[in-house]
């Protein structure tokens, strides 16, 4: 069993069960802390229920960090 | 000691008028020394994707320098974007500041007004302390400033342009009759823009391209900081009136008179 979703525009099969902390731990680069913020079908997921918030089939993720910028 | 009166946003106090974008420096290197020299306490950051390839965070080099994190909403086009933006900064860097964007094409980065407000009411609703970028227009600066912004940043002239400060009737408008802070955002092209927007009354100035674009952006980032300086001593100093015809700063009074035939 696995699930298909979408992480920052790339397909990624997972198992089922995956959650939104366990992308985050898949992620290289990814920061251990701060600087790094989720959403999940546009929401934000604040990070506390990160670990708590399965990903079912088609979900879309975005990741995001800080960058250079205005 | 930097001769000027510290800058309230919010509650925070900050030392430096001087407020530094981040985007364009060619590596985190040049950022850190331009930084330094700027003497600037607050720093602007984007969000953007996750890049597995990039080398080293910006947040690293701003918290080496120990200056605060301002996160932008850079990019987005609708209010809807611009609040999910400042949600996920809010989460990123444990700051409910937002330097609130929201433009109307790309190619003039000119913000929407439309959107732009209807952004900020809710980031405020939403417990957010909201910094705009907008136009040089005092009534929308007004509008902003009455949802309850905690600062305005009207632009001197498009983002990146160089054009320095296309309106200052405008600017002094926008400056006289806010009561919240100025910046002055966007449109900084070299050191006297800047002293120029302190002059009109602006109580600080936000400066990315200038000093990241130059040929030398630490010497740059110095001078616009000293010109931020010079243009609050000024400022506090009071300019004389202009005028038309020349009023001599040498007395008459005393002249010798060299032409004996006319005595």
């Amino acid at each position: 069993m696995s699930v298909a979703v979408t992480v920052n525009g790339e397909q990624r099969e997972l198992p089922a069960g995956a959650t939104v902390a366990s992308v985050i731990a898949s992620l290289h680069n990814a920061p251990d802390g701060r600087g790094v913020a989720v959403a999940v079908e546009g929401e934000v997921v604040p990070r506390a229920q990160w670990p708590s918030t399965e990903l079912r089939d088609g979900t879309t993720i975005e990741v995001v960090v800080a960058v250079q910028g205005g | 000691m930097n001769g000027q009166a510290p800058l309230t946003i919010a509650g925070r106090e900050l030392s430096s008028r001087l407020i530094l974008g981040t985007g364009g420096f060619t590596n985190h290197e040049v950022l850190a020394s331009a930084l330094e020299a700027s003497g600037a306490e607050l720093c602007t950051v984007a969000l953007r994707r996750l890049d597995p390839a990039a080398r080293g965070s910006i947040l690293e080099v701003l918290d080496a320098a120990g200056v605060e994190v301002l996160p932008n909403t850079a990019g987005c086009y609708t209010a809807r974007d611009a609040i999910i933006t400042a949600q996920l900064a809010r989460e990123a860097f444990e700051t409910d500041w937002i330097k609130l964007e929201v433009i109307g094409d790309d190619r003039t980065l000119l913000p929407d007004a439309v959107e732009l407000v209807a952004a900020a009411e809710a980031l405020v609703d939403d417990g957010f302390t909201v910094l705009p970028y907008t136009t040089d227009d005092p009534i929308l600066a007004r509008r902003l400033e009455d949802v309850g912004c905690a600062a305005v940043m009207p632009l001197g002239s498009p983002i990146g342009s160089g054009m320095g400060i296309r309106n200052p009737y405008n600017i002094s408008i926008v400056a006289e009759r806010a009561k919240v802070p100025v910046i002055l955002d966007a449109g900084v092209g070299t050191a006297s823009d800047a002293a120029l927007a302190i002059e009109l009354g602006c109580d600080a100035v936000l400066c990315a391209s200038a000093i990241s674009r130059a040929h030398d952006p630490t010497a740059m980032a110095r001078s616009i900081r000293l010109a931020v300086e010079a243009g609050w001593l000024a400022r506090g100093a009071g300019r004389i009136p202009r005028r038309h015809y020349a009023e001599a700063s040498t007395p008459d009074e005393g002249l010798p008179v060299f032409d004996t035939a006319s005595q």
